[in-house]
C-alpha cells in the first residue's frame, strides 16, 4: 500500500466528561474516497474540526502529506492542500457565488495583499473561479449573492470553492444534507470523479451515496471506529450490524 | 452611473462649492466650518476601513487621531522653538513631513494594540480598543513636557510649499484634496483582493480561513491601515485649530468618529462625507440655537440609531449594492 | 512609617477596587443576562451622586440621600430600559454602543441643566467620620473602611441573590437559555427591567458612596465607567466572581502603581524626573496588565462561556 495522504493516530478530544473522540486512526489513501459513518452524535464533525484545524486535539497525531499538522491553525491547514465543506453552510453571504469562488481562488494564489487591482474586472480571478462554478452546474448563478441562493445551490458553492484550491485532500462534511433525492444522485456522480484529482474523507448519512461512491468506511460509534474496511465488509461486519446499522440491516 | 455615485459625486460638489461661495463673499468663518467637516470626514474615512469594511468595531480611532495631531504638535513646537527632538534631529514646519510622520507613528501604534484586541471579538474588542485609547489619553494628561492636560498650541500654522496656509481657502483646498485622495484609496481597497479578503473577514471569518486566508493578519492590515489614515486627520486637525490637546484623544472623539459613520452610512463610500457633513451642521445650527445642543444631538443620534438605520445614504440611496 | 503607608494604600485600592465592583457587576450582569453593552451605565452613577448630594443637603441626612440614590438611579434605569434600552436588545453591539453613547450626551446635559455646571458638595456623615489607627502608626478613614464594607455585603448579597432566590434562578437561567425560560412562561421583559434597574441601583450606590469623597459634578461617571470596563475585561464579560477580582486587581494595581513606581524609579534617576515618569507610567499600568491578561486569556480570567 503506497504512503497515506492523511494519517490520524489515536487522535482523543474530551468535553468535559464526553469523550467525543477516543483514540482515532485512520488513514486516508490516494485515489481513494474514504467515508465516515456512524450515528448522530459519534463524533463525526467533532472529527473533521480536529483535521481541518477548526477545533484542536487533546492528543495524537494529525500527518498531512508525511508532516505534523497538530499545531497548525485552520489557515495553514487549507494552504497545505486540505480543502473543507461545513455541514452547514459558511460562506460569505453578501458576496454573489462568484466572489466566494474567487476569494478560493485568490487564497490558492496566495495574493490577499494586493491593494489596487480591482478583483472585478480581474480575469485571472473571474476565470477559474468561473470555470469551478460550470463545473458544479452554478455557472447561471453566478452572480446572485450567497444569501440568496437556494439550500442546494449553497451546497454546490461549497464544493466549487473546495475545487478552486485545488486541494490535496477533501473533507467534506456530509454534503448530501437537505439536498433532494436527485441532488443526491447527481452529486454521487459528481463525487465519484473527484476521487482521482484528490482522496476524498466524506462524513455522510446518505448510505446509498456511501455505498456508492466508498472505497473504504470507517464507523465512529461514541469517538471511536468500531470498524474499517470495504463496503462488502463493513456490510457484513456483525459488530457493524449490531452497533449501528441494527434492526435496519 | 447609480443613484448612489450620483449623490456621491453631489456630496464632493457642494462639499467644494460652499466654501468657495463663502470664501467669495468674505465669509471666512464658513471655509473654516468646512473644513472642519472635511477633516472629520478624513478622520471617519480611516475608522470606516476598520468599522464599515472589516466589522472591526473600534471604539478606540481617538488614540490615532490624537496622536497624529500630537506628531503634528510636536514637530511643530521643536521646530519653533529650534530645539531638536532627539539625537539632533529638527523638527519640521512642513505639512508634507509631518502627515508623512503622523501617518507612521499611527501606524506602529496601532500595531501592537491592533494585534492584541484582533485575538478577541465582538464586545471584548469594543472594550479593549477603548481602554488602550484611554491608556494613551492618560498617558498624555500626565506627561508634562508637552503641554499634559493644558495641550499644546501651534502658532503659525504649518507650511505646505506654494501656498499660503494662514489662509483658510487654501488650507481648505489642502485638506479637501486630501481627503479625495483618501476616499480614491478607499474604493481602491475595497474593490482590490485583500478589500475582498477584508470584507470576507467581516461576513465569515470562518469561511476565510476554510479557503487558506489567515482572518487575523487580514483584519490586522486593515486595522493599521486604518489608522493611519485617521492619524492623518489629527494632524491636519491639529492644524486646523492650531492647537492639540488632550481632548482629540477623549473616548468622545471615538465616539463621535463612529457617529458621524452612523449618520452617513456604515460601509459606505461617503458615508463619514455625509455624516461629517450632518454633525457639524447640526453642531452648529443646534450650537446657534441652545446652549444645551448636546441634549437635543444626543435625542436626534438615538432617534437614527432607532429609527433610520442605514444612515442617510441608506435612506437616499436604498441597499447597498453587492458584487 | 512605611508599613503604615504602604497598609493605607493598599486599603485605598481596595476601596477603589469596592467602588468599581459596584459599577462592574451591573454591567456585567446586564452584559451577560441581555447580551447588551450599556455605555450609559456611568450616567447612572452620576445621577445616584447627584440624588444622594441633592436630598442630603435638603434634609440634612446622608442616610435619606443614600436611599435617594438607589431609588432615583433604579427608577431612571428601569424608565430608560422601558423607553429605550429594550428595542436594542436584538440589535449588534454598534448599534447598541451609539444608542447608549446618545444617552450619555442627554443624561449629562440633562444633569447639567437641572443641576448648573457647578460641582455640589457632599458631607461624609457623622457616624462614619474620624479615622482608625492603623497597624504600625498612622491612621486610615473610617468612611473609607465602610466603602470596603458596603462592597463586601453586596458582594455577598449578590451571590445570595443568585444562587439562592427565584429571582436569581430566573437570572441564571436567562444567560443560558432565553428561549427556554419565556417557554417557561416567565415574564422576560420584566425581568430584564428588573436586572437593568438593580444594575443601575448598584452603579448609583457607588455614585452616592463616592460623591462624598469627591465632589459630584457632570462627566463624573466617565473614568469610572471606562475602568469598570477595564474589571470587566479583565474579569470575563458575564460572570460576578471575575467583576470581583478583576475589581479587586484594577483598585490594587492602580493605587499601588501610582504609589510606588516614582519611589522605585527614583533609585535610579532624580527625584523630580521620576514623579513625572513614574506619574505617567502608573497611569498607563492597569492598561498594561490588561493587555497582559489578554495576551493568555483572551476572555478574561473567569470566562463564563466560551
Amino acid at each position: 500500500m503506497s504512503e497515506p495522504i492523511l494519517e490520524i493516530r489515536d487522535l482523543k478530544k474530551s468535553f468535559n466528561a464526553l469523550k467525543a473522540t477516543d483514540g482515532v486512526s485512520l488513514d486516508l489513501q490516494p485515489g481513494q474516497i474514504h467515508a465516515l459513518i456512524g450515528p448522530n452524535g459519534a463524533g463525526k464533525s467533532t472529527l473533521i474540526h480536529q483535521i481541518a484545524g477548526s477545533l484542536k486535539a487533546d492528543s495524537g497525531t494529525i500527518r498531512f502529506l508525511g508532516q505534523d499538522i497538530g499545531s497548525l491553525d485552520m489557515a495553514a491547514r487549507a494552504r497545505l492542500g486540505l480543502a473543507r465543506s461545513f455541514q452547514i453552510s459558511s460562506l460569505a453571504q453578501e458576496f454573489s457565488a462568484l466572489r466566494n469562488v474567487m476569494l478560493a481562488v485568490q487564497a490558492k494564489a496566495g495574493s490577499s495583499f494586493r491593494f489596487f487591482r480591482q478583483v472585478t474586472s480581474d480575469r485571472r480571478l473571474i476565470d477559474p473561479a468561473m470555470a469551478m462554478l460550470e463545473r458544479v452546474g452554478l455557472a447561471h448563478r453566478a452572480h446572485v449573492p450567497a444569501a440568496e441562493l437556494s439550500h442546494g445551490e449553497r451546497r454546490q458553492l461549497e464544493i466549487a470553492i473546495a475545487l478552486a484550491l485545488q486541494p490535496k485532500a477533501f473533507l467534506f462534511d456530509e454534503p448530501m444534507a437537505g439536498m433532494g433525492p436527485e441532488g443526491s444522485k447527481q452529486l454521487t456522480t459528481f463525487l465519484d470523479g473527484l476521487r482521482h484529482e484528490a482522496p476524498m474523507l466524506l462524513v455522510e448519512h446518505d448510505m446509498d451515496a456511501v455505498f456508492a461512491l466508498a472505497d473504504r468506511i470507517s464507523v465512529l460509534v461514541y469517538g471511536r471506529i468500531i470498524a474499517t474496511g470495504t463496503v462488502d465488509e463493513i456490510r457484513r461486519d456483525p459488530e457493524v450490524r449490531r452497533a449501528y446499522l441494527g434492526e435496519a440491516a | 452611473m447609480t443613484r448612489e455615485t450620483a449623490i456621491n459625486l453631489l456630496l464632493a460638489a457642494l462639499l467644494l462649492a460652499l466654501p468657495l461661495i463663502a470664501a467669495g463673499i468674505g465669509e471666512p468663518f464658513y471655509v473654516t466650518l468646512a473644513t472642519r467637516v472635511v477633516v472629520l470626514a478624513l478622520a471617519a474615512v480611516g475608522l470606516n476601513l476598520a468599522l464599515g469594511l472589516g466589522g472591526l468595531l473600534s471604539f478606540g480611532h481617538a488614540a490615532f487621531f490624537g496622536l497624529g495631531g500630537y506628531a503634528a504638535g510636536i514637530l511643530a513646537t521643536h521646530a519653533f522653538n529650534a530645539e531638536p527632538l532627539f539625537a539632533g534631529i529638527p523638527g519640521t514646519t512642513s505639512m508634507p513631513l509631518i502627515w508623512l510622520v503622523a501617518i507612521a507613528v499611527a501606524g506602529l501604534v496601532a500595531l501592537p494594540i491592533g494585534a492584541i484586541s484582533l485575538r478577541t471579538t465582538g464586545v471584548y474588542f469594543i472594550m479593549i480598543t477603548l481602554a488602550f485609547a484611554q491608556m494613551i489619553y492618560y498617558f498624555a494628561i500626565s506627561w508634562p513636557a508637552y503641554g499634559g492636560e493644558d495641550g499644546l498650541s501651534i502658532y503659525v500654522r504649518n507650511s505646505f510649499p506654494g501656498l499660503n496656509t494662514a489662509q483658510p481657502l487654501p488650507y481648505f483646498l489642502i485638506c479637501f484634496a486630501v481627503l479625495i485622495a483618501a476616499l480614491l484609496l478607499f474604493r481602491l481597497i475595497e474593490g482590490s483582493r485583500f478589500g475582498s479578503a477584508v470584507q470576507a473577514a467581516r461576513q465569515n471569518g470562518v469561511r476565510l480561513a476554510a479557503v487558506g486566508i489567515p482572518p487575523f493578519r487580514i483584519r490586522l492590515v486593515a486595522f493599521v491601515l486604518s489608522a493611519m489614515i485617521t492619524g492623518l486627520a489629527g494632524a491636519l486637525y491639529a492644524d486646523l485649530n492650531r492647537f492639540v490637546g488632550p481632548s482629540m484623544l477623549s473616548w468622545h472623539m471615538s465616539g463621535e468618529l463612529m457617529v458621524l459613520i452612523i449618520l452617513g452610512g456604515k460601509g459606505r463610500l461617503f458615508g463619514p462625507v455625509a455624516g461629517a457633513m450632518i454633525f457639524v451642521c447640526l453642531e452648529y445650527v443646534l450650537g446657534g440655537i441652545t446652549e444645551r445642543w448636546q441634549f437635543f444631538l444626543g435625542l436626534i443620534l438615538l432617534g437614527i440609531v432607532l429609527f433610520a438605520r442605514g444612515g442617510f445614504l441608506g435612506l437616499l440611496s436604498g441597499k447597498p449594492r453587492h458584487v | 512609617m512605611f508599613t503604615a503607608l504602604l497598609i493605607e494604600q493598599l486599603l485605598n485600592g481596595l476601596q477603589l477596587g469596592v467602588m468599581l465592583f459596584l459599577m462592574a457587576a451591573g454591567l456585567t450582569l446586564i452584559f451577560g443576562v441581555m447580551g447588551l453593552i450599556n455605555l450609559a451605565h456611568g450616567s447612572l452613577y452620576m445621577i445616584g451622586a447627584f440624588a444622594c448630594a441633592v436630598v442630603a443637603s435638603a434634609t440634612g441626612s446622608f442616610w435619606l440621600g443614600l436611599i435617594a440614590s438607589l431609588v432615583a438611579a433604579a427608577g431612571v434605569g428601569a424608565l430608560i430600559e422601558v423607553a429605550v434600552i429594550r428595542r436594542l436588545y436584538d440589535r449588534d453591539h454598534l448599534d447598541q454602543v451609539l444608542a447608549t453613547f446618545a444617552l450619555i450626551l442627554i443624561l449629562s446635559e440633562g444633569a447639567r441643566w437641572l443641576f448648573g455646571s457647578f460641582p455640589l458638595y457632599l458631607d461624609i456623615p457623622k457616624l462614619l467620620q474620624g479615622a482608625v489607627p492603623l497597624p504600625g502608626g498612622g491612621q486610615y478613614q473610617l468612611y473609607r473602611l465602610a466603602i470596603i464594607a458596603v462592597g463586601i455585603v453586596v458582594a455577598v448579597g449578590l451571590y445570595l441573590l443568585i444562587a439562592r432566590t427565584r429571582l436569581g434562578m430566573r437570572i441564571r437561567a436567562g444567560e443560558s437559555d432565553r428561549e427556554m425560560i419565556a417557554a417557561l412562561g416567565v415574564d422576560i421583559s420584566t425581568l430584564y427591567t428588573v436586572v437593568f434597574a438593580l444594575g443601575a441601583a448598584l452603579a448609583g450606590l457607588a455614585g452616592a458612596l463616592v460623591g462624598a469623597l469627591q465632589s459630584v459634578q457632570v462627566g463624573m461617571g466617565e473614568p469610572v465607567l471606562i475602568l469598570a470596563f477595564v474589571v470587566i475585561v479583565i474579569g470575563g464579560i458575564g460572570s460576578i466572581k471575575g467583576a470581583l477580582v478583576g475589581a479587586v486587581i484594577v483598585g490594587v494595581v492602580d493605587t499601588m502603581g501610582r504609589f510606588l513606581l516614582p519611589s522605585l524609579l527614583a533609585l535610579t534617576m532624580p527625584a523630580a524626573q521620576a514623579t513625572t515618569i513614574g506619574a505617567a507610567l502608573a497611569s498607563m499600568l492597569i492598561y498594561v496588565v490588561m493587555a497582559l491578561i489578554l495576551a493568555f486569556r483572551p476572555s478574561g480570567l473567569f470566562a463564563a462561556q466560551s
